[in-house]
């Protein structure tokens, strides 16, 4: 059933994958998940900073760790600075990417960023940063890759990053858990409007993941409002009691390898699902 | 190079053929140990619609594992039959050590019939194998898993039946809804160990389950005796992905992926294996 990889081994042997979001956190860990089972990258990422964003995102310098890794590993990676609210920047460098290494096959739509506020309190930017970037920017992700992927005529795996948040209602984030809402909607969507290319779209629903968007004082404090300056350990059990299992959360390679799984070839008859690995939050 | 589920072992009920013989043979692929059971024998009330599995078969699946270079122990049991099922599994345990994933699989498919014409009798038997079969499942093998400590996955066989409704198949479309409910309870009762239960819910599956006369009329009642071409084109407008039904290692794929480490933070979750069928 993988006569479609010639030669090479890895479960996504001579595969391109395009990964937003890539200069760190769950995104650099996708892009050496699927390098190590044999696939080359096209890795994008702001690589600055959001003015309604509280907590340091990813730089040049983390990009630039990334192209590291990935090549340590012996694949190809074209990594460029781009915001996924700018389409045409956007797709300038996917074209890009897939020009230099041949072909897309899968696509991991996975930049997003994190801010609270209740939901009447909420300031216009904050909201509309907020859907800019976790929602139209997945779109424009998404619309970016599709031709390239109709055109192959080889079918393909689009991955959305949504949140365990879809899965029950959660205070203090209404723009977060409505653009991850949306971003189910729109993977229903695609999948049924590019399942006659055997393009198959699919979204990851994780419960935290234990990256730079969690591991800042800003977010430790919204489960420990009592402390000025949580540390990871202060709000470790506050995080634990959202999750069945007995964690506090996962770790960015635990979503990678559910990526993984939905983009190689084992996955080849499953679309349209939205996969919890959410260490049972959604069932809590 | 080290399989995905290496050293551990593995117990598939209804693993003489189909789904089942091919979770024994692509977990045992990846270094897994196989405990083995299946009724191997006709049930009266699915006769009608296509054979049993024999014992030949069940010989079969240990053929296919042991070319593999894994142990396996296979034993007929019958899933309605706790006591019979638990020595099955006891014995399995005593022989290669441990359990680590648990492979609900067994089933019945009768069908046909409005829910309000189902027979008590096919009612019953859809209702003991496929759901209470599974809890059997479950209740002998949670004492070996929470035991040993060492956490596990339980991977129960659901349907998109179970996600969605389906006219002439009231027996069976209930029972696999009924063990998405058995799911969720496991999951939650079960995350303090760290054991995971999730169900995985295919579209057709190209097994003697669905390619047999009876089934294929079921999709085609104009035609008197429909062909396996003729009933795919039928099954094809089911599913969103340009294809009639899943082959037995597609969902043994999801299988693997449940009971790996690569899953060790998934619980309580259905996952489809469907080719777009429920979302269409």
């Amino acid at each position: 059933m993988a006569g479609r990889v010639a030669g090479g081994a890895g479960r996504v042997a001579g595969r391109v994958a395009f990964i937003t979001g890539a200069a760190r956190g769950q995104g650099r860990s996708h892009a050496v998940r699927l390098a190590e089972e044999g696939a080359d990258i096209i890795a994008v990422d702001l690589c600055g900073q959001v003015a309604s964003v509280r907590y340091p995102l990813a730089t040049s310098a983390d990009l630039a760790e990334t192209v590291r890794q990935v090549e340590a590993l012996d694949r190809r990676i074209i990594a460029a600075q781009a915001d996924v609210r700018d389409y045409a920047g956007l797709k300038q460098a996917l074209d890009e990417g897939v020009a230099q290494l041949g072909r897309l096959d899968i696509v991991s739509a996975n930049a997003g960023i994190l801010s609270h506020g209740l939901a009447a309190e909420l300031d216009e930017t904050t909201w509309q940063e907020m859907i800019d970037i976790n929602l139209t920017g997945v779109w424009h992700t998404a619309k970016a890759a599709i031709p390239h992927l109709i055109a192959s005529g080889r079918g393909g795996s689009i991955i959305l990053t949504s949140s365990g948040v879809t899965l029950k209602g959660t205070p203090n984030f209404a723009h977060y858990v409505s653009a991850k809402h949306g971003i189910v909607g729109l993977m229903r969507t695609l999948a049924l409007e590019l399942a006659r290319h055997s393009i198959r779209v699919n979204s990851l629903h994780p419960t935290s993941v234990f990256t730079g968007m969690l591991r800042n004082e800003e977010t430790l404090r919204l489960f420990r409002p009592d402390l000025r300056s949580p540390t990871v350990d202060d709000a470790r059990p506050a995080f634990q009691a959202t999750n069945a299992l007995p964690v506090p959360w996962v770790e960015p390679a635990d979503i990678s390898d559910a990526v993984l799984f939905l983009a190689s070839d084992e996955a080849r008859y499953i679309t349209g699902v939205p996969l919890p690995v959410d260490a049972g939050f959604g069932i809590k | 190079m080290a399989g995905r589920v290496q050293g551990k072992v593995a117990f598939i009920t209804g693993a003489a053929r189909g789904q089942g013989r091919s979770h024994a043979v692509r977990l045992a692929e990846e270094g897994a140990d196989i405990i083995a059971v299946d009724i191997a024998e006709d049930i009266d009330s699915v006769r009608r619609f296509y054979p049993g599995a024999t014992e030949a078969d069940l010989d079969e699946t240990v053929k296919e594992v042991e070319a593999l270079d894994r142990r396996i122990v296979a034993a007929k049991a019958d899933v309605r039959d706790y006591d019979g099922l638990k020595a099955a599994l006891d014995d399995g345990v005593a022989q290669l050590g441990h359990v680590d994933i648990v492979s609900a699989n067994a089933a019945i498919w009768i069908f046909g019939d409005l829910a309000h014409e189902v027979a008590e009798r096919d009612w019953q038997d859809v209702i003991d194998v496929n759901l209470t079969g599974v809890w059997h499942t479950a209740k002998a093998a949670i004492p070996h898993l929470i035991g040993q400590g060492t956490g596990g996955s339980i991977i129960i066989t659901s349907s998109t039946a179970g996600l969605k409704g389906t006219p002439y198949s009231a027996q069976y479309t209930t029972s696999k809804h009924a063990v998405i409910g058995l799911m969720r309870t496991l999951a939650l009762e079960l995350a303090p160990h760290s054991i995971r239960v999730n169900t995985v819910n295919p579209t057709g599956v190209d097994t003697i389950m669905i390619q047999n006369e009876t089934t294929w009329k079921l999709f085609l009642p104009d035609i008197e005796h429909p062909t396996r071409e003729q009933a795919a084109e039928v099954f094809a407008t089911t599913n969103a992905l340009p294809v009639p039904w899943v082959e037995p290692r597609d969902v043994s794929n999801a299988v693997l992926f449940l009971a790996s480490d690569e899953a060790r933070y998934i619980t309580g979750v259905t996952l489809p294996v469907d080719a777009g069928y429920t979302l269409k």
